[in-house]
């Protein structure tokens, strides 16, 4: 594993709001290609850590390194292509809402110069569909969506230039179990197909286990362990093992073992 | 190898002698270089093979360009193979495949525009006027009816709203009226003194300011400010919470947004605008005073007989009858188109200026009424 190449680095992060301390010390790598689940219970900081690796949030100490390139002290240009490379898909959508879903999605697209404009409609329309939003949700405003579609609209943004590195704050929160799962299996197949490295921020116990290559669990101000859902499950830390031994952690448990039996047959 | 600065370049080369016709591309097929690709392809065929065997990155925009490349050739019966692809590329071009949308040409409708269909917007346009000038009604009856409502059960009535809109739509418009009445009064006296001196009639300068503001400006004046700072912000508040839904939650709490919102807010501008309006005459005649006695010596004690000895009483009657129907106007103007905003931001913007530029039209226009109003009745 050691010689996978590293993406995301950070080191020593403190972040404090007044003197109110939300990260204190924290380490943590995310290596290409990988999808890593960030657990942790609720105002634990998971998404003020997100927010601050993708730049948005200056913390009050430590480093993040971005594909190489240290996000903070970064000149604006470097940050701009930076910022190309990768996508950010918000808690609840965050999408424009004077815009309708395909304006959305091309927004990002007109930063290059010699796109025709017909070929970022048809690109913006493959990225609708790939999220698996109907066809006519393209032409309708981010108001006229239920929360589940303006997550897929936000995640069609998201990868609208075909981003190394994807932030998923609680893409499956809020969706209805068979929505969730080909949630799950977008993230994966994308992930698989596409190479994308996939930094994910959610509470799905069943995402965790159908998607996460690795997770990684904030307690205690920092990311007290990393591992694979395997490795979860002998940690002696009470949160870490009320949340993997959990009546909801052993049904997903059961069912993701039930699926690969499947699979194998 | 993962290009560790992707997204640049392409290169092109294509053998045109071959048949089929081979192209080889060579670095980065995405977003970044799809249209350069598109350009170097564009016309070639029937037949075309495309070694990918030097791509070091292909993304779902060069996928879709190659499928795109795929359906133009087959539609004029051609074919495109792709090779050297590694696996990933296959996976990327299948993801893309799978979810290419069907045919879904949509196509500007704009071209053809007819006669008939801008009567046809015309007619709507006017109909929907129409039908705004029912939604007021609307609202008026909504206001009118909570009002009774919360007169017959006074436990319902919110009194510290009450207190709180007073305090915003009044207390906080009394500076501005006041210095822009003050304003006033100083221009009155002063064009007047200058037409008026012409005939030697200066001392007819006090009756002209006393009209005027008294019957006319300040009223009107308070009532167009006030239009200007507190319809909009009815409609702010109004609107965001329409937004945000906390209307629907507080019907499904039983709560009445008729009691709860509208009838605070219209009363308190009932309330209030008569008393910005008594304000303003007040601030006005006092600034027309300085004026008079500054640019014809007419002093302070000659003006006050002045004021007096003319019958104004009758102006300001007239000036103040207006002052609660203004009220009215402005305040069923900026709650309607509150919950007239959607769901977006967008809307909520568009509806706060609408609301002003409703509600001071619809002020000036029940002035006019007004003015024909009295001087039919002699008044
Ligand atoms: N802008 C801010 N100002 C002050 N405090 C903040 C701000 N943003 C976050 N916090 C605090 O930081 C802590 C972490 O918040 P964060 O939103 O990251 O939680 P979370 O782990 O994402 O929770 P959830 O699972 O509920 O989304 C919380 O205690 C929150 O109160
Ligand atoms: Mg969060």
């Amino acid at each position: 594993m050691a010689d996978r190449e590293t993406v995301i680095e950070v080191r020593g992060l403190r972040n404090q709001f007044g003197d109110h301390v939300v990260h204190d010390g924290l380490d943590l790598d995310v290596y290409r290609g990988e999808i890593i689940g960030i657990v942790g219970g609720s105002g634990t900081g998971k998404s003020v850590l997100l927010r601050t690796i993708a730049g948005l949030q200056t913390p009050a100490a430590g480093q993040v390194r971005v594909l190489g390139t240290d996000a903070f002290t970064a000149d604006p240009d470097a940050r701009a292509a930076l910022e190309a490379r990768w996508g950010v898909m918000f808690q609840d959508g965050a999408l424009f809402s004077s815009l309708t879903v395909r304006e959305n999605v091309e927004v990002p697209m007109r930063a290059i110069g010699d796109l025709a404009p017909e070929t970022a409609r048809a690109l913006a329309d493959l990225k609708i569909s790939m999220v698996g939003l109907p066809p006519n949700a393209g032409d309708k405003y981010p108001s006229e969506l239920s929360g589940g579609m303006r997550k897929r609209a936000g995640l069609a943004r998201a990868l609208a230039l075909d981003p190394e590195i994807v932030f998923l704050d609680e893409p499956t929160a809020g969706l209805d179990p068979i929505g969730a799962a080909d949630f799950d299996a977008l993230i994966r197949g994308l992930s698989r197909s596409l190479g994308l490295t996939v930094f994910l921020v959610t509470h799905d116990l069943d995402t965790l286990h159908a998607v996460c290559d690795r997770v990684a669990v904030l307690a205690e101000r920092k990311v007290l362990v990393t591992g694979t859902m395997q490795d979860m499950l002998s940690v002696d830390h009470p949160w870490v093992r009320s949340y993997f031994h959990g009546p909801r952690a052993r049904a997903a448990l059961d069912g993701a073992a039930a699926g690969t039996a499947k699979e194998e047959d | 190898m993962v290009a560790v600065n992707p997204d640049t370049d392409i290169g092109v080369e294509i053998d045109g002698e071959a048949r089929p016709i081979r192209v080889t591309l060579s670095g980065a097929y995405t977003i970044h270089t799809l249209t350069e690709v598109g350009r170097r392809l564009d016309g070639l065929g029937p037949d075309i093979v495309i070694d990918l065997g030097r791509v070091t990155r292909l993304d779902t925009a060069g996928a879709w360009s190659l499928l795109s490349l795929r359906s133009r050739l087959e539609g004029g019966g051609g074919t495109l193979s792709l090779e050297g692809t590694t696996p990933e590329m296959d996976a990327v071009i299948e993801t893309v495949a799978g979810a290419l949308p069907g045919a879904t040409e949509t196509h500007d409708e704009d071209e053809g525009r007819t006669l008939a269909d801008r009567l046809d917007d015309l007619g709507r346009a006017v109909v929907g006027g129409g039908q705004a000038l029912m939604g007021y009604a609307g609202y008026l009856g909504l206001f009118l009816a909570g009002l009774v409502r919360v007169i017959l059960h006074p436990r319902e009535f919110r009194l510290t709203a009450l207190v709180h809109h007073c305090g915003e739509v009044g207390l906080k418009a009394v500076p501005i009226v006041a210095l822009m009445s003050f304003l006033i009064g100083i221009v009155l006296a002063f064009q007047g003194a200058s037409q008026l001196r012409q005939f030697g009639a200066e001392v007819f300068v006090v009756d002209l300011i006393a009209v005027s503001i008294l019957r006319e400006l300040g009223i009107l004046l308070t009532a167009i400010i006030v239009a200007g700072r507190t319809a909009s912000a009815f409609t702010a508040a109004i609107g965001s919470m329409k937004m945000r839904e906390e209307i629907d939650a507080m019907r499904t709490l039983g709560l009445d947004p008729t009691t709860v919102l509208f009838v605070p807010r219209i009363l308190a501008l009932l309330l209030m605008l008569p008393i910005l309006g008594v304000i303003a005459n007040f601030s006005g005649l006092v600034g027309g005073g300085l004026m008079s006695w500054i640019e014809l010596g007419i002093s302070p004690q000659m003006f006050q007989t002045r004021l007096l000895e003319g019958e104004h009483a009758n102006h300001l009657m007239v000036g103040l009858v207006k002052a609660p129907f203004f009220a009215l106007i402005i305040g069923v103007v900026g709650c309607r188109a509150g919950m007239q905003v959607r769901s977006n931001a967008e809307s909520l913007g568009r509806q706060t200026s609408n609301s002003v530029v409703a509600a001071i039209f619809a002020v000036i226009v029940a002035d006019a009424l007004f003015s024909i109003f009295f001087s039919e009745i002699g008044v």
